[in-house]
């Protein structure tokens, strides 16, 4: 039953963090290779309040509070990273973004504080999977909202054409730096429930493999969709997991299946399942 | 005083010659993703990964007892085919998907094989011994050993050859055409899937050699290749993508600062000078040191 449970949680954490990454990757078209960094920086931030900070409040509050200072230490961090970063387009930002998220980590990494490489214990169990679910259920709210206001229009813009975009009055820099950091920041809130529902965080949960995963669930689900984001996160969560259970053969060899099976994904539909596409098919609902 | 200020220096020089030679392994494996990239601008992850199966081939040979040539002549042959196979099955038909269905799809490459690695040569590191017999020379208070000296000239031998490869055969010629423009070199009757296909041979067949000689300082384990590969890609690009010359000079300067920072600092943060550097060209000059500007054109 725990199994299963865990398994529940990480695919709502993954909702979460998928849905934030798809804001900078899918609507504003930028490519972000350090997303683990973001998830990271909100756990260890969140965490270093419960564990050295924490107030004498019920554990429902002080949650809140561990998710908000998450969410503004990834923020931050994604102002930081965002100023010097967003000035670059493509491939380059992609690996600008990479050596971020490694440098962060790798500060964690060399923290005694935090328990550097060793990892950070006694986390209190705040949250729970209600938590995690309701979490997502408000990035998702937050997300369909988004994509239909002006601000969310003008960020899927530039998107689509930088020039076209900034032609017809949107300011490049200050939208882009919108979604970056928010997406950070969202992705920070993640990391605040990862924190307190696991109790323990390790320098190596945030590297680089991690923001691929999570680029990943992005891809697959479709770029730009809401629906696609919560798709992919629940599949690339559970799969591998499942071919656990098919006994024999293909559970030792399902690290390499699931490669396969993204691989056979991508040559048959690039666009990922949902393409930009939300579920039942409009591409942008008009507010009628 | 003066004598710590000396040892400092001395210190500094070893550091340094640890790092060239370390660089030129970078530099190595570097060149085959600017080589890659510079045709068909794509970042192949599983690089790495065709160094990691090539080092392997390679051991198996050194255990089936065949000599030191041989065996690196095996890494090298099987990293290459193995790198056009998997251009031929996966890279080719996805290429006109565009780029980010490409690189996750390098992404997927790069970690079957990793696992794949696991299943079939097992998790444990083997270790590939030097490949001439080491012998160390002072040079004050400094070391220098022949296998450090070789790994030197071997990398500068390589660079002198490709650069006779692309710039006075016929087929570094239609290189550098398919990588000016794909099209437009179709277009002049070059067959560019063919081009392609001996880009990847020869990159993952000098990722191959990389894996060979690495044997003096690191293990060959299913998952070495993607930390290697992080570490040449960060030199291509330091370097200049897709610029030859650029890879050297990246993967030189990332072997440097990588032993100099662990030397005089701290070793933790070996990892993390490199993507400072990183960082910093891209800020400065986001082409890299040797690269070119190109202009966006509306």
């Amino acid at each position: 039953m725990d199994y299963y449970l865990q398994i529940l949680l990480i695919a709502g954490i993954f909702i979460t963090l998928t849905l934030s990454l798809n804001l900078i990757n899918g609507f504003c078209g930028q490519f972000s290779l350090g997303h683990a960094g973001f998830w990271g920086v909100g756990a260890y931030a969140s965490a270093v309040y419960s564990v050295y900070y924490a107030l004498p409040l019920p554990a429902a509050i002080n949650m809140m509070i561990a998710i908000i200072v998450g969410f503004i230490a990834a923020a931050l961090s994604g102002i930081l990273i965002g100023v010097p970063c967003l000035r670059l387009k493509g491939d380059y930002l992609a690996i600008a973004t990479l050596g971020f998220g490694e440098i962060l980590r790798i500060i964690i990494t060399n923290t005694e504080k935090i328990g550097g490489p060793r990892g950070f214990i006694n986390i209190p169990h705040w949250a729970n999977i209600i938590w995690v679910y309701a979490i997502a259920a408000v990035a998702v709210v937050f997300m369909i909202n988004l994509k239909r206001s002006s601000f969310g229009r003008a960020i899927i813009s530039i998107r689509e054409d930088e020039i076209a975009s900034e032609n017809m009055g949107v300011n490049l820099f200050k939208y882009k730096l919108f979604s970056f950091t928010i997406g950070a920041g969202i992705a920070g809130i993640a990391g605040a429930l990862f924190a307190h529902t696991q109790q323990f965080l390790h320098p190596s949960n945030f590297n680089f493999m991690w923001s691929v995963i999570i680029l990943v669930m992005v891809i697959l689900g479709g770029q730009g969709s809401v629906t696609g984001s919560v798709v992919g996160a629940i599949v690339l969560t559970i799969v591998p997991e499942l071919l656990r259970f098919a006994g024999g053969n293909i559970a030792a060899w399902r690290m390499t299946i699931f490669p396969v099976l993204l691989i056979l994904l991508m040559l048959a539909r690039p666009q990922g399942i949902f393409g930009p596409h939300e579920l039942g098919g409009s591409k942008l609902r008009s507010k009628a | 005083m003066g004598q710590n200020v000396a040892f400092f220096l001395w210190d500094c020089l070893q550091y340094l010659i640890n790092g060239i030679s370390q660089g030129s392994l970078y530099a190595l494996v570097a060149l085959g993703y600017t080589m890659v990239y510079g045709i068909i601008r794509l970042v192949n992850f599983a690089h790495g990964e065709f160094l990691m199966i090539g080092a392997m081939c390679g051991y198996y040979a050194l255990q089936a007892h065949l000599p030191m040539p041989v065996a690196i002549l095996v890494a090298m042959l099987s990293a290459g085919l193995l790198a056009v196979v998997v251009e031929r099955l996966v890279y080719r038909p996805i290429r006109k998907s565009g780029r980010i269905p490409a690189l996750i799809t390098a992404i997927g490459t790069s970690l079957f094989f990793q696992y794949f690695g696991q299943l079939t040569f097992g998790a444990d590191p083997k270790t590939i011994p030097p490949f001439i017999t080491e012998k160390i020379y002072n040079f004050g208070e400094v070391n220098v050993s022949n296998v450090q000296l070789a790994i030197f000239v071997i990398t500068m031998l390589v660079l002198a050859f490709l650069w006779w490869l692309t710039h006075f055969t016929k087929i570094g010629k239609a290189m550098r055409a398919t990588s000016y423009n794909l099209q437009a070199a179709e277009l002049m009757g070059i067959n560019t899937n063919k081009i392609i296909s001996f880009t990847f041979f020869l990159g993952a067949a000098l990722a191959g050699l990389g894996g060979m000689l690495m044997g003096y300082t690191m293990s060959v384990e299913p998952m070495m290749g993607m930390n290697l590969g992080i570490k040449a890609f960060v030199a291509a690009v330091v370097g200049g993508i897709g610029v030859i010359p650029g890879a050297a000079l990246g993967g030189f300067i990332i072997g440097i600062a990588e032993n100099l920072v662990a030397g005089l600092y701290k070793s933790s943060f070996r990892d993390g000078v490199s993507f400072f550097i990183l960082i910093l060209i891209l800020l400065i000059k986001p082409s890299g040191l040797l690269g070119k500007n190109t202009k966006e054109k509306v």
